[in-house]
């Protein structure tokens, strides 16, 4: 187990990178804890996997080091980094029975017979194919291979780091559920440290201590799930997780008065905003009362979605989503207010709060 | 609805009726018409029966050319294979490496087969070729004319030379083919260089090595033209295969019959190792 930081990482695929837009990776510098669990967020080609790839070390990054436990690991091969990683496609090895794919990364690293043995055992009864343990991999089922990739990821008991690029795409929705909640309990038995990726926000939410959300080869923002839920940082974070996503609407700022179209709303405090930047005001759907006070809307849509229903509707010239419940009323003439402790205001895409 | 029945389907399939009755069924019939009777010419023909195929048989010069052929084939192949082998592995898997190297094995695959021959006929010789008089003046006594040895290897590193691209470029195809996370995987899981080849590179191969194992065994096994050319079957009848035999015979000698027999003898055995190249790619579908 280690803590690993990335002291500014950026890495282009491309040689001799022109400008910020060839680097696939801009700019990452950050810690990860000893034994956490992380997931990383993001929409695909945000640079999830590449940042994956060059924690584990099968990337040279083309700028920044790379640190375990205080350690420069940067030149270090895959190997001497001491890292598992679980691919998003299965990889098995054909020849071997399913014991002896489990077994190989502890056999290359010279572990005792003995030990091999009962850590297999172990992790085999752990990903559900302890029948199976002598069959030929070959003529398993997809999920039951990427089951045993999983395995060859978690046979290992003192690695600095386990890694997951996007292990569940090919394992069925129920599996999924079971084997989430096995990392889950796995993580919490042994501590290892865990960076998962996906870009299935529920996935990430119900894996992880601490989410990073990526975008366009950027962190845009590391938090707990509640955190990214109430105060996302970018309007990125705000329309990627949830759902539907949070309501942007361009607003004008004055003081603490903000003007949405013809209505404004005062807020408790004065958001410090820089001269000339596109301020929007953000409010998740869940957030919006709907009633016969506050702001008129125009309710276009009804989607009935079982505990709740989601109203599409019009409001100042943009199109928004309330979450009303189940046996909420939609008034003839529906007016909206907003919780004003959920609202955030954003400057350029990025969230000002109280506190800046 | 009503049907109507009509046979015109069967003019459909008369071009390619008449083009396999004239390119391979009559003339194989003709054999084995030559095969069961005797001739003194005079287009006058005798029944004998398998009194030819007996004889043929019982030839140790029949048993000695189809040693020969064995014992060429395998030589060729536990040449061939490793060293195809090793060269795809360390062929470029990207950039400009790879158009060039691609061209550069296809090369001698481009070359017609006596030419193939002639080039090494004169390459050679210690007289004029540049091989046999390089030999020659680094104080070798190498000549293929008349050292049975010499004769060997020089037949044998010319099948190596014409036909290992061959089994490179089928292999380079199956590496290629294997997905960049399977070597991920493998350095994740800290496998040796032998490791990633011995549980990855090779069984995703192992398709391809059987194709290129079974295309060069017949193709070695039915050579002609090159030793014709090369050795013409020489010294004495040190690299006489089959099929030169069996020109030798034919036209030769203009002993029909048994070269009529002969041939058959010769086409059954290749028609038994086609039988075995289908069954083994068949049930190696079936493993897949």
């Amino acid at each position: 187990m280690a803590r690993i930081n990335l002291e500014h990482i950026r890495h282009a695929y491309g040689e001799r990178p022109k400008s910020e837009d060839d680097y696939a990776l801009k700019e990452v510098h950050h810690e990860w804890n000893d034994g956490g669990a992380y997931a990383l967020l993001g929409p695909s080609g945000c640079g999830k996997t590449t940042l994956l790839n060059i924690i584990s070390g099968l990337l040279q990054p083309s700028e920044g080091r790379i640190l375990f436990d205080g350690r420069d690991v940067t030149e270090l091969s895959t190997q001497q980094r001491n890292i598992a990683q679980v691919f998003q496609f299965p990889v098995i090895y054909d020849t071997m029975t399913v014991y002896d794919n489990l077994a190989f990364p502890l056999r290359n690293r010279h572990v005792p017979e003995a030990e091999v043995d009962r850590r297999v055992r172990e992790t085999i009864d752990m990903i559900g194919l302890s029948g199976w343990a002598d069959r030929k991999a070959r003529r398993l089922t997809a999920d039951q291979k990427q089951k045993i990739s999983l395995g060859r990821g978690l046979v290992r008991n003192d690695v600095n780091a386990i890694l997951f690029d996007e292990p569940l795409t090919v394992i069925d929705p129920h599996m999924k559920w079971v084997l989430r909640s096995q990392l889950k309990k796995l993580h919490r038995q042994f501590g290892f440290t865990m960076v998962y990726v996906t870009h299935d926000q529920t996935e990430a939410l119900t894996f992880a201590d601490k989410v990073v959300v990526m975008y366009d080869g950027q962190i845009v923002q590391i938090g707990t799930p509640a955190e990214l839920f109430e105060r996302p940082s970018h309007t990125f974070v705000g329309y990627f997780i949830g759902s539907p996503g949070m309501n942007l609407l361009p607003a004008r700022i004055d003081g603490s008065t903000v003007s949405l179209g013809t209505d404004a709303i005062t807020l408790d405090y004065q958001p410090k905003v820089a001269a000339g930047a596109r301020t929007e005001l953000g409010i998740r759907p869940e957030f919006i009362r709907l009633g016969r006070e506050g702001m008129h809307v125009h309710v276009k849509k009804v989607e009935d979605i079982g505990r709740q229903k989601i109203v599409r509707a019009e409001f100042a010239g943009k199109s928004i989503a309330i979450v009303v419940p189940e046996d909420g009323e939609i008034p003839a003439e529906p007016r909206i207010t907003f919780d004003p402790s959920a609202i955030n205001i954003y400057a350029d895409s990025w969230r000002v709060g109280r506190e800046a | 609805m009503e049907r109507t029945w009509n046979n015109k389907a069967w003019f459909m399939v008369l071009p390619v009726l008449l083009l396999v009755a004239f390119s391979a069924v009559i003339p194989l019939m003709t054999v084995v018409n030559y095969s069961v009777q005797d001739t003194f010419g005079n287009n006058q023909f005798f029944w004998a029966g398998t009194d030819w195929f007996t004889e043929i048989l019982h030839s140790d010069r029949f048993w000695a050319a189809l040693g020969r052929n064995l014992l060429f084939s395998a030589i060729i192949l536990t040449i061939e294979i490793p060293l195809g082998i090793l060269i795809a592995l360390n062929m470029p898997k990207k950039g400009l490496g790879v158009p060039v190297c691609l061209v550069l094995m296809s090369l001698p695959l481009l070359i017609p087969w006596n030419v193939v021959g002639t080039i090494w006929q004169v390459f050679g010789r210690v007289d004029i070729g540049l091989l046999g008089f390089t030999l020659k003046a680094l104080g070798f006594d190498y000549n293929y004319v008349n050292d049975v040895f010499d004769a060997w290897v020089t037949l044998i590193v010319m099948d190596v030379w014409h036909w290992t691209s061959l089994v490179v470029l089928l292999c380079y195809a199956g590496l290629v083919s294997i997905p960049e996370a399977y070597y991920q995987a493998a350095k994740i899981d800290g496998a040796s260089r032998w490791a990633v080849f011995r549980h990855i590179q090779l069984p995703k191969m192992k398709r391809v090595l059987l194709i290129a194992f079974l295309l060069r065994f017949m193709d070695s096994f039915m050579i002609y033209t090159e030793p014709f050319v090369v050795t013409g079957g020489g010294p004495g009848n040190s690299t006489t295969f089959l099929s030169i035999d069996l020109v030798k015979m034919a036209i030769g000698q203009f002993d029909l019959g048994p070269a009529a027999a002969m041939s058959i003898i010769y086409f059954l055995i290749i028609l038994l190792l086609s039988w075995i190249f289908y069954t083994v790619m068949t049930s190696s579908d079936d493993q897949a």
